[in-house]
């Protein structure tokens, strides 16, 4: 074992830590924060199966950007829908045997992490000319985008350019999995590719990639009309009611 | 009609997105509220001398109070989706009164003390210290959002800056920066029991000036009682509706449809307001105050059931928030929807025929409705969604024989405020109101154009006023804008079913 190799086990297992642990820490205190009030977006559902289909529509089909706007909707869901399948394709690194639906989408995967790029590259490039985007961007909302792409197109450039030995990097992966470390390829486009998922993964709970876990809890999505008929009380309103 | 020392917007063909002009609406903001205005509510007279740490103490408990505000700060991806909704930018093209611009106003300084990256790395995720600067800026801004909710129906995760502008008006009360305007309005709900300070005998008097109206028009006795003990409905309505046009007309519409259908009712002097300004300044303990006096009152008048007048954010409060706030109302018939808007209590006895409509008295009038938006955004009418578009609409068909309805995209939840909501109906906001409210009087003048349209009909009292003020400016009439009750009022046969 090469120390790139072992110093690479070690990001992972910190990595994994710092994204699982982060995530979980942020979805248990959005969970525990009271909502003190009833605010839906009206119309809302008045039922529970009801939020649940509004919020399917939102997290599957990003209704209201829909409505909002169809550029931003086009490329952001292009964008998320790809990463599905890149993601999804990816899977066949952490299987053995692969599962069948995970073998079935291998050649669409290229074409998704074509389609990925180029849809993060249009909204990219709405933030320099489109003015109200632009004025509105902090340097890391740049950054994230460049992150993104950069991974894309080193994972595509494996495809296309230099191919790594896929069959090591899986013996890798494998060995994280089932704390049997086994050695990792070294030529550069790998490590370059793996080195950013670890910043992505390390970066995730700390900054606006917490919309993912935050649609879940946002009340205006999430919560029934019902305020007429059932009484909604935060604990912390309660201990008012007592004074 | 009010002189005028600034460019309005044109009226074009269509709603054109502005070119940004960074600063437009840079100043000072609304008259800052004197002591005596701040300590009524419980807030400091003036501004802190540790202000700092006191605003961000009180930011830290306002996220650990509500999921809501914590999800916003944290969920936004700035995608622009929102930039070009709210009717404050499109009518000042100022880029702080981009939706997501104005809650950057507060995330910026929420990154700085409250996340590892705004700790570590402040330029990169755009986090700022919290100056002097910062908090002049918020007291600027966060009074240019009418809290309409516009920009929450477009965002992706519903990210609601009007969650945002009520959170930093709570902050600047609590350090001592408090908006004179609320402030003052709420301290004499407290004291007196409505906006005007209206007391009771003056309340008196009002009510049986307007008996003797409606008699010498109608030549029937339609009464206006106040504080009648054991009366079934409690009747509780902006208090607008007592002195000032178009409001008036509303209200008798209200006692015409109460004398038609036989129902008994009351008005309290004790709880004279609908509206509830504790909720523009975010405030949730002084709007728990106001909501209680409405319960003390259907308590100590012994009524079975309350009903809400025309009003916007009043009807948000009291459909949204009263059960919470002021609850459980297990005293009342649960027969009714506790509370009730007038729209739903009137479009019952409509369905049910207990009403003698004759939508041929309005055939003077075309008529077109302003889909308020915290009736529209924020609340809800009978027991399907969207009742709050079909309620009100379903009244305005039975009373006038021509309606209109203004462009899609600029009616039900993609309605556009007036321009004076969410505490901005103030003088000393003149400008911002009549530019914010461009988008809405673009809608009216094209079916004005296109279908002869003569009347918008509104639900809010805030509407109301703020369309009295704003339509001359645009070249149009000042008494276009109705209640929807003076419209049942007018089509009411009196005297032919009771
Ligand atoms: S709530 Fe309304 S006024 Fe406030 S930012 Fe959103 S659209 Fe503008
Ligand atoms: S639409 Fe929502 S996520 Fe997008 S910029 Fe506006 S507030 Fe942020």
């Amino acid at each position: 074992m090469s120390p790139t190799s072992i110093l690479f086990a070690i990001a992972f297992y910190l990595a994994a830590t710092v994204l699982v642990a982060g995530l979980l820490y942020r979805v248990v205190d959005y969970a525990r924060t009271p909502a003190p009030l009833k605010i839906p977006t009206t119309p809302a559902p008045t039922t529970r199966t009801g939020v649940v289909l509004r919020m399917s529509h939102e997290v599957l089909l990003f209704s209201s950007l829909f409505r909002a706007n169809k550029w931003i909707w086009l490329f952001g869901f292009a964008f998320h829908v790809a990463l599905a399948v890149v993601l999804a394709r990816h899977l066949r690194y952490f299987t053995e045997p692969v599962w069948w639906p995970v073998a079935l989408i291998q050649p669409i995967g290229i074409y998704a992490g074509l389609a990925m790029v180029g849809a993060l590259a249009m909204l990219w490039l709405r933030r320099f000319v489109v003015p109200r985007v632009r004025y509105i961007s902090a340097p890391s909302d740049h950054l994230w985008l460049l992150l993104l792409i950069l991974i894309g197109a080193s994972g595509l450039a494996m495809k296309f350019v230099t191919h790594t030995d896929v069959i090591a990097v899986k013996a890798f992966f494998l060995g994280l999995l089932y704390f049997d470390w086994q050695p990792l390829p070294t030529d550069p486009l790998l490590l370059l590719h793996l080195i950013l998922v670890l910043a992505l993964m390390i970066g995730f709970p700390f900054s606006k990639l917490l919309h993912a876990p935050g649609i879940f809890f946002s009340p205006t999505r999430n919560q029934v009309d019902d305020p007429r008929e059932r009484r909604h009380l935060a604990p912390w309103a309660a201990e008012l009611e007592k004074r | 009609m009010a002189k005028i020392d600034f460019e309005l917007p044109k009226l074009g063909p269509n709603l054109e997105i502005p070119v940004l002009q960074p600063d437009a609406m840079l100043g000072a903001g609304p008259f800052v509220a004197k002591p005596d205005h701040q300590e009524k509510l419980g807030f400091p007279g003036e501004l802190v001398d540790d202000w700092q740490q006191v605003a961000i103490d009180k930011l830290g408990e306002l996220v650990n109070k509500s999921r809501g505000l914590k999800v916003f700060l944290d969920s936004c991806v700035k995608c622009g989706a929102c930039t070009d909704k709210c009717h404050y930018f499109i009518g000042t093209g100022d880029p702080k009164n981009m939706p997501v611009a104005r809650q950057d106003l507060l995330r910026s300084v929420y990154r700085r003390y409250f996340t590892f990256a705004g700790k570590h790395f402040p330029k990169l995720v755009g986090a700022r210290d919290l100056t002097e600067e910062v908090l002049d800026e918020w007291y600027n801004y966060f009074h240019q959002c009418s809290q309409c909710r516009r920009c929450s129906v477009f965002c992706p995760y519903g990210i609601d800056t009007a969650e945002i502008s009520m959170a930093a008006r709570d902050i600047m009360d609590a350090v001592g920066k408090g908006q004179k305007y609320c402030n003052e309005i709420i301290g004499k709900v407290h004291k007196i029991g409505n906006n005007l300070g209206l007391p009771e005998p003056a309340l008196i008097n009002t009510l049986e000036g307007l008996e003797e109206d409606i008699k010498d028009e109608t030549g029937v006795d339609v009464r206006l009682p106040v504080d009648v003990q054991g009366a079934e409905v409690m009747l509780v309505t902006p208090s607008a509706d007592f002195f000032a046009e178009p409001h008036v007309d509303g209200l008798i519409g209200y006692a015409k449809v109460f004398h038609q259908a036989g129902i008994s009712w009351t008005l309290s002097s004790y709880a004279s307001e609908a509206a509830n300004f504790g909720m523009f300044i975010g405030n949730y303990e002084n709007m728990r105050k106001v909501s209680l006096r409405i319960r003390q009152a259907a308590l100590d008048l012994g009524v079975k059931r309350i009903v809400f007048g025309e009003c916007g954010h009043a009807w948000r409060v009291a459909y949204s928030f009263l059960n919470t706030l002021a609850g459980p109302f297990d005293f009342l018939d649960q027969r009714y929807p506790v509370p009730q808007h007038i729209c739903e209590f009137t479009n019952d006895l409509i369905t049910r025929g207990a009403l003698h409509l004759d939508p041929s008295a309005n055939d003077d009038k075309v008529v077109t409705f302003h889909d308020s938006c915290n009736v529209a955004r924020a609340s809800r009418m009978g027991d399907q969604p969207g009742g709050q578009f079909e309620i009100p609409r379903a009244v305005i068909r039975a009373s006038v024989n021509r309606f209109v309805d203004m462009a899609d995209e600029t009616i039900r939840d993609r309605t556009f405020c007036c321009g004076g909501g969410g505490g901005l109906l103030t003088d000393d906001l003149l400008e911002l109101r009549a530019k914010g409210a461009m988008p809405r009087m673009q809608a009216l003048k094209q079916v004005i154009d296109d279908h002869g349209v003569t009347h918008m009909a509104a639900i809010c009292a805030i509407c109301k006023s703020q369309f009295s003020k704003v339509l001359p400016m645009y070249g149009m009439q000042m008494d276009m804008i109705i209640s929807v009750h003076q419209l049942v009022g007018d089509a009411i046969q009196l005297g032919t079913k009771e």
